[in-house]
C-alpha cells in the first residue's frame, strides 16, 4: 500500500526534516507516477537533504552518486577489480588452465566492483538513489543516465545484462551550472527548492541546534534572510545558518540586539569570500540588525 | 450504483477536456508538455490529490514544470486557467521570449531583406582589386570568388539585398566552419596518457596476463564554450544585423554557446536564436536589439551578466566574446570593475571592435580605455575576413 501525502508529511516531520508543503506532494507524486524527481535551486538550499529525508521516510538505504566533470561509466556503474584479476591470471596459469577458462573466470561476479548506479539496481529493497549535481557531469553521461532511468537495466559486455531487482527511487539535483537536456527534464518531476522562509528556517535551526532558544532562532533566521538580500557573491545557505546559530548559542548569546559586536565578528560563518566580508561592514551589520530586531 | 456512476463518468469527461485545455495553454506558453505528462495528470486527477484543489496545484506543478522559469510562471497560469481570473492578462504576461511563436511568424512574412535595420545610406562599394589584395596568397575555403570579395568588404558598405543575404549566409557558414575545425583539431592532437586497464587486461588474457599490448585512453577534451555579448546600441547599428546573423550561426553550430544582446540593458537571447527558422530568429532578435534610444550601458550590462548569468554560462573553458565599439555612457570605473570580475571567471576575453577596421582608429573612447587592460585579444570585426581570422586563436585556447 503506497503512502499517501499526509503519511509522507508526518514521516518527514518524524525524520526531523522541516518540509514545505509542496515538497511532500512532490515526494508523493514520485511514488504515484514512478518518476524520478529533479531538484533545482541555489547552492546550499538543502537539495541533498531532501533525498536524505526521502530515504528516512521509506526506511530505505541512500546510495549517492556525486557527479563531476569527467565522470564516466567506470566510476558510476561498475569496474573490474584489476589487481585480483591479474593475480588470478598468474595463479591459474600456474595450474595450467587454458586461456578461455581463465577469461571465463576472471570476468565473473567475484571480480566485479559495484559502483553506485549498479548498486542501486541490485538491491533487494528499493533504495533511494541520489544523483547529486548532475549538471557537473557531461552530456554523454547524461544521455547514458537517461537510458538507465528508463530501462533500469545495464549491460556489461563481459557478463551480460543486469536487470533491476528493485526500482530505486531516484532524486537528481542540479545547481544550474549547465543547462540540462530537455529529455532529462521531461523524464523527471520538477521541484524548485528555494531558500526557506523565516519561519521554516527558524524551525530548522530549532530542530538542528540543541539548546538554542526560540527567540534567538527566530532572530537568526530573520537576520540571515536580510543578509541574503544584500548583493553578495556567495549567498549563505542553510548549512551556514546552522553553523552561525550554533556559534551564537555556543557563545551563550540570547539576544542579538545586545551583542552587535559578537554578531559582526561571528558573521564569518556566513560569508565565505573576502569580497563579501569587505562588503558587509560593521555599519551594514548594525543596519541589518536594527531592521531585524 | 449505476445512478451514482453516471454523473461521475460525466464529470470525468468534462475534467479530461478541461485538463487537455490546460495542457494546451501550457504548451502555448512554451512548456514542454507531451502526451505522457497529460496522461499522468489524468492519473493525478483520478487519485487522491484530485479531490482537493489545494493539493492539485503543487502536484500538477511538479509534473508540468521542467525549468525554473516554468516553475515561476506556473502559479499565474494555473490560477488564470482554473479560477478564470485574469486569464488574458496572464497569458500575455506568461509568454516568454521563446514562447511567442505566433507573433514572430507574422514578423517574417513581409520584406525578406529589404530595409533590414542598420543598413547605411552610403552606396559606395569596394572594387575587386582592393578586396583581393588581402586574400592573396592563401586560398580561402569559402569557395566562390564573389564570396571572397564580400568577405573582405566592410559590412557597412554592403547594401545590395542579394549581397546582404549572401553575407549573412557566409557569416552563418563561417561560424559553423569554426566549430568543425576546432573539434577536429582536438581529436587529432590529443594523445592519451593514461592506460585503459579494462581494455588492456581484456586484450592480454591470451598472453597469460602479461601486459604486452597496452590500451591507452586518450583524454577527451571538452570543446570550448563561447559566450557572445553583442552591443546593439545606436552607434553599432551599421553592424548589428550582420552580427546577429553571426550570433545565430555560432549558437546553432556550437553545442555550448550562449548569446546576449545589450544596449541599455542585457537580454539573454540564446533561446530565441535556437529557432530552426533562421529568418524568423534573426528578425526577432533584430527587433530585440533595436535600442529604445538612450546610451549604451556596457558596465551595467556586464554587471547584470556577472551577477545573474555568469555562474551558469561560464566555466573554465569559456571564451567571452564582446562585440562592441566601446562607447559607454556609464562610468568607466564600473566598466573596469566588472571587466575585472569577468576576467577572473573565464578563460579569455576577446573584444571585437568594428572600428579597428577603420583607418586611423585608436581606442580613445573612455569605456574602451577602461576595458582594455582586461582584454586578451583586441581584434577588428568590420568584415567577415576579420572574423575568420579569429579561428586559429580560438583553436589554441
Amino acid at each position: 500500500m503506497p503512502l499517501n501525502r499526509e503519511d509522507i508529511s508526518a514521516r518527514l516531520a518524524a525524520a526531523s526534516y522541516i518540509a514545505d508543503r509542496d515538497i511532500a506532494t512532490a515526494l508523493w507524486l514520485m511514488e504515484f507516477l514512478k518518476r524520478p524527481l529533479l531538484l533545482e535551486g541555489e547552492a546550499g538550499v538543502g537539495k541533498t537533504e531532501v533525498a536524505k529525508a526521502l530515504a528516512a521516510v521509506h526506511g530505505a538505504e541512500l546510495i549517492r552518486l556525486q557527479c563531476y566533470e569527467g565522470l564516466d561509466q567506470n566510476a558510476a556503474l561498475y569496474e573490474w577489480n584489476y589487481q585480483r584479476q591479474l593475480l588470478a591470471i598468474k595463479t591459474r596459469e600456474g595450474i595450467g588452465e587454458n586461456a578461455d577458462a581463465i577469461e571465463e573466470h576472471i570476468f565473473s561476479e567475484r571480480y566485479l566492483l559495484e559502483r553506485p548506479l549498479l548498486a542501486a539496481i541490485r538491491r533487494e529493497k528499493p533504495p533511494v538513489l541520489l544523483i547529486d549535481e548532475v549538471d557537473r557531469a557531461d552530456e554523454e553521461f547524461e544521455a547514458f543516465l537517461l537510458e538507465l532511468l528508463s530501462d533500469f537495466q545495464v549491460s556489461i559486455p563481459e557478463l551480460g545484462t543486469v536487470k533491476a531487482t528493485a526500482i530505486p527511487r531516484v532524486v537528481l539535483t542540479s545547481n544550474g551550472t549547465r543547462e540540462l537536456s530537455d529529455a532529462l527534464r521531461r523524464r523527471c518531476l520538477y521541484h524548485y527548492v528555494d531558500f526557506p522562509d523565516v519561519d521554516r528556517e527558524a524551525k530548522i535551526i530549532l530542530a538542528r541546534t540543541p539548546g538554542i532558544d526560540t527567540s534567538l532562532a527566530l532572530q537568526v533566521a530573520r537576520l540571515v534572510a536580510a543578509v541574503r538580500k544584500e548583493d553578495l557573491r556567495k549567498v549563505p545557505g542553510v548549512a551556514e545558518t546552522l553553523d552561525w546559530a550554533a556559534t551564537l548559542a555556543g557563545l551563550g548569546i540570547h539576544d542579538l540586539r545586545e551583542e552587535p559586536e559578537a554578531v559582526y565578528d561571528t558573521m564569518i560563518c556566513l560569508l565565505k569570500t573576502h569580497e563579501d566580508r569587505a562588503r558587509l561592514t560593521r555599519e551594514v551589520s548594525d543596519r541589518l540588525l536594527g531592521k531585524v530586531a | 450504483m449505476g445512478a451514482v456512476a453516471a454523473p461521475d463518468t460525466h464529470m470525468g469527461a468534462q475534467m479530461r477536456q478541461k485538463l487537455a485545455g490546460f495542457a494546451r495553454t501550457l504548451r502555448d506558453n512554451g512548456y514542454k508538455v507531451g502526451l505522457a505528462e497529460t496522461r499522468d495528470a489524468l492519473g493525478i486527477l483520478a487519485g487522491p490529490p484530485g479531490a482537493r484543489a489545494s493539493a492539485l496545484k503543487p502536484a500538477l506543478r511538479a509534473l508540468f514544470c521542467a525549468t525554473h522559469s516554468d516553475w515561476e510562471r506556473f502559479d499565474d497560469i494555473f490560477d488564470a486557467f482554473w479560477r478564470g481570473r485574469h486569464m488574458r492578462q496572464a497569458r500575455i504576461l506568461a509568454s516568454a521570449p521563446n514562447a511567442g511563436l505566433t507573433p514572430a511568424r507574422r514578423l517574417d512574412t513581409p520584406a525578406p531583406s529589404q530595409g533590414r535595420p542598420g543598413l547605411p545610406d552610403d552606396t559606395q562599394r569596394r572594387r575587386d582589386g582592393e578586396g583581393d589584395a588581402s586574400t592573396d596568397g592563401r586560398a580561402r575555403r569559402e569557395g566562390a570568388s564573389r564570396f571572397e570579395n564580400l568577405a573582405a568588404t566592410d559590412m557597412r558598405h554592403i547594401v545590395d539585398p542579394v549581397d546582404v543575404a549572401r553575407t549573412h549566409a557566409l557569416a552563418a557558414r563561417l561560424a559553423r566552419v569554426m566549430r568543425a575545425r576546432l573539434v577536429r583539431r582536438d581529436e587529432v592532437r590529443r594523445r592519451g596518457r593514461r592506460i585503459d586497464l579494462r581494455r588492456t587486461i581484456h586484450r592480454n588474457v591470451s598472453h597469460g596476463g602479461t601486459l604486452v599490448d597496452l590500451a591507452w585512453r586518450r583524454r577527451k577534451s571538452k570543446p570550448l564554450r563561447l559566450v557572445l555579448l553583442l552591443d546593439a546600441s545606436g552607434s553599432m547599428s551599421l553592424y548589428t544585423a550582420f552580427f546577429v546573423r553571426f550570433l545565430h550561426g555560432v549558437v546553432d553550430a556550437f553545442r555550448e554557446a550562449e548569446a546576449f544582446v545589450f544596449h541599455t540593458r542585457l537580454a539573454h537571447v540564446s533561446a530565441s536564436l535556437r529557432d530552426r527558422d533562421v529568418a524568423r530568429a534573426v528578425d526577432r532578435l533584430a527587433l530585440m536589439a533595436q535600442g529604445i534610444g538612450g546610451g549604451t550601458r556596457i558596465g551595467e550590462s556586464l554587471a547584470t551578466f556577472n551577477r545573474w548569468h555568469a555562474r551558469r554560462v561560464i566555466n573554465s573553458r569559456t571564451a567571452v566574446m564582446i562585440v562592441s565599439d566601446g562607447y559607454d555612457t556609464g562610468e568607466p570605473e564600473t566598466l573596469a570593475a566588472e571587466m575585472g570580475r569577468l576576467r577572473r571567471r573565464c578563460r579569455r576575453i576577446i573584444w571585437l571592435n568594428p572600428l579597428i577596421g577603420w583607418r586611423d582608429y585608436s581606442p580613445q573612447a573612455r569605456g574602451m580605455q577602461a576595458a582594455l587592460p582586461y582584454v586578451d585579444l583586441f581584434a577588428p570585426a568590420h568584415n567577415l575576413e576579420s572574423l575568420a581570422a579569429l579561428e586559429p586563436y580560438l583553436a589554441r585556447l
